[in-house]
């Protein structure tokens, strides 16, 4: 049994200009030990599909439905206080922006003792002993003294780690790490991210890395799904999307990358805007977008179904496979001449 | 913290020297002279004027006065001994005489600041309580039927005048439905043997509640408004949605992560506003004809009596300033950021 089974998740939300969806029908899973990417623009529907299975949207707007199963349990039904039990203890989060996700008015050891606390029938002492475990194997130098520090005296690198402490304080089953390297500047990233990769394996945790940077993707996960105007669009093992992407959009993603090797003076971007969620485009949602829609695309909404080529490679395009093909090779060609 | 704290009081001391200052001088320019006054008025005398000018030293020029003023004040003072040695100096420290009556002034602010402290700290504390309860309340049930009627108070609150309020108060309770005194202030700690006035703690809540309220309604207004929207825009912090995701219940996400830090800004405000209710205390006051502070300055506008309005600003200018002080450190007590930058 998968760890974590997501069927046709959907969340909409109620504004003053009508329902939002945020999610509109994302299935995927999650096995032990496994590290899920999913990327996305920014308001694709990435970082609400993780809100919604930890139970952390505002009760009063949001509206779901579909499964989350969570070693067989459905977490959208479940009663608030046995969300609470799992939250933080077998399945845990980090933010995007480590500078407010700490509480300004609490030393670091404080929150770190609460986590704990919170799930285990433990004094302040064990509970301090192990924080401290935490701090040291996240790399807080002199963790011992710095553990009664605010997070104000923490830089923005050391406030991630010290989240990410936070959220393997328990020894949790999964990690949900929504952008946890966006507000950090480049070098810290990938610190953040090999410690990450580190901590996984000495943890076992599975991970659900959410990003919208492919670098990110490629370096952490086994499993990548792309995700566009709150629709799963392709679904692959990272190998086979790197190599043989199925869509349009993840085209556009890997060809906007920049490359150092190539000399330009633009950055090359997908035209266009992605749609209101309140008003998403008829048939396929990137049409108005694609460089390759045809008149069925403008009507039909694609199914996700495995690709022609291979059965464990999910996509939704009305494209035939030889066009695929084709355009794959094409970008694969013209991202090796860049790296070669 | 020991440097945060020498500044604020180096600034405190500053700031008190800055306003008495000014106080001085725009009563030193009133066309009033204190020498007339002493002297019985229009039929004074040249003889007694003189003397009198003398007496109080007001032929000097006005940083001369302002000195021998603020020197009275101090409970230690220099004083140069025969042989020109510096030695300290202690005195009763005193906020001089009135000049008509040469009355203690000191006696004055000792029976009058009472009153307008009962006033004003109970009425503070009135308006924490329906401003923490309601505005609480409020932020975590927004537009509910409670929120509303809430926001409903808030405009009545701000927009109706102390006065008015006190005036339908003592119309309903106290000359209608006979439930509350209207007038009059009565001991907390007992009135004197043969008064024949009302004294004692009891006595003394049942005749503050009304001037509590009507002092209170405007600032719990305030305070509900202000809280509620602190505590709605700390709701949607990050760090309350990691405390969640940690599984912190919901009770403890309210009390631990989210009240600390929307009631930061209220610390403060509720300091400085303690200090603008002073102000507000002499319409309550002159209402309910409580003998606070602020009806002594009213009764000494009237009688032009300088000398007396001059010790209550004063007076009120100290408070002030040591209340302010109080609530500096407290804030830096409260809040880490401040207390180690």
């Amino acid at each position: 049994m998968a760890l974590l089974e997501v069927k046709d998740l959907r969340t909409s939300f109620r504004t003053e200009d009508g329902i939002v969806k945020a999610v509109d029908g994302v299935t995927f899973s999650v096995e032990k030990g496994q590290t899920l990417g999913i990327v996305g623009e920014s308001g694709s529907g990435k970082s609400v599909t993780c809100l919604t299975i930890m139970g952390l949207n505002s009760r009063k707007s949001a509206i779901s439905s579909g499964e989350a199963l969570w070693k067989g349990k459905n977490l959208l039904t479940a009663k608030p206080s046995e969300l609470r039990g799992i939250r933080g203890d077998e399945m845990s989060m980090i933010f995007q922006d480590p500078m407010t996700s700490l509480n300004p008015v609490h030393t670091i050891g404080k929150q770190l003792v609460e986590a704990v606390q919170l799930h285990r029938d433990v004094t302040t002492r064990v509970a301090r002993a192990r924080a401290l475990e935490l701090l040291k194997a996240v790399g807080i130098p002199k963790a011992q003294e710095r553990i009664d520090d605010y997070p104000h005296q923490f830089s923005g690198g050391m406030r991630q780690r010290v989240m990410i402490a936070m959220a393997l304080i328990n020894d949790p089953d999964l990690l949900i790490a929504d952008e946890p390297t966006t507000a950090l500047d480049v070098t810290t990233q990938a610190q953040i991210l090999a410690l990450m990769k580190r901590l996984q394996e000495e943890f076992g945790s599975a991970i659900i890395m959410i990003t919208h940077d492919l670098g990110v993707v490629a370096e952490t996960a086994d499993e990548v799904i792309v995700m566009y105007a709150a629709e799963v669009v392709e679904q692959a093992n990272v190998n086979d999307l790197f190599n043989r992407p199925q869509h349009p959009y993840t085209w556009g993603l890997m060809g906007s990358l920049p490359r150092l090797e190539i000399d330009t003076d633009r950055l090359v971007q997908i035209p266009g805007q992605p749609p209101s969620l309140l008003r998403p485009p008829k048939g396929c949602r990137f049409h108005p977008r694609c460089p390759y829609v045809m008149n069925v695309c403008r009507t039909e909404d694609p199914p996700l179904v495995p690709s022609e080529r291979d059965p464990a490679h999910l996509q939704a395009c009305h494209l035939d496979q030889d066009t695929k093909d084709r355009e794959a090779t094409k970008l694969i060609e013209v991202t090796m001449a860049g790296a070669g | 913290m020991f440097r945060y704290l020498v500044r604020r009081i180096l600034w405190a001391i500053l700031l008190f020297l800055i306003i008495t200052f000014v106080t001085f001088v725009i009563f030193f320019m009133a066309p009033n002279d204190p020498a007339r006054a002493q002297c019985g008025g229009e039929q004074a005398r040249r003889a007694c004027l003189v003397l009198v000018t003398e007496k109080l030293g007001l032929d000097k020029p006005v940083t001369t006065q302002y000195a021998v003023f603020i020197n009275k004040l101090l409970p230690i003072t220099p004083y140069y001994d025969d042989a020109w040695h510096v030695v300290p100096h202690f005195q009763q420290p005193t906020l001089g005489t009135q000049y008509a009556t040469g009355a203690s002034l000191d006696d004055t602010i000792k029976q009058a600041a009472p009153v307008t402290a009962s006033l004003v700290f109970g009425g503070a504390v009135l308006w924490m309580i329906i401003g923490l309860s309601v505005g609480i309340f409020s932020a975590l049930r927004p537009r509910s039927l409670i929120d509303r009627a809430a926001m409903v108070f808030v405009l009545i609150g701000v927009s109706a005048h102390p006065v008015w309020i006190g005036l339908i108060f003592s119309y309903f309770f106290g000359v209608k439905w006979h439930i509350f005194p209207i007038a009059n202030y009565a001991n907390f700690f007992g009135a004197p043997a043969d008064s024949g006035l009302p004294g004692g703690p009891a006595q003394w809540a049942y005749h503050m509640i009304l001037p509590w309220l009507t002092f209170a309604i405007l600032f719990a207004a305030l305070y509900v408004r202000m809280i509620r929207a602190n505590v709605m825009e700390t709701l949607g912090e990050d760090y309350v949605r990691t405390a969640r995701a940690k599984g912190a219940p919901e009770k403890r996400v309210l009390f631990s992560h989210v009240l600390r830090n929307a009631l930061l800004p209220v610390v403060t405000m509720l300091g400085m506003d303690i200090a603008v209710g002073l102000g507000g205390a002499i319409f309550t006051e002159g209402v309910y004809q409580l003998p606070g502070l602020g009806r002594t300055i009213i009764v000494s506008l009237q009688a032009e009596d300088l000398a007396t309005i001059q010790a209550v600003v004063v007076f009120a200018t100290i408070s002030i300033l040591v209340f302010n002080l109080i609530v500096d450190l407290l804030y830096a007590w409260v809040d880490p950021r401040i207390r180690l930058s």
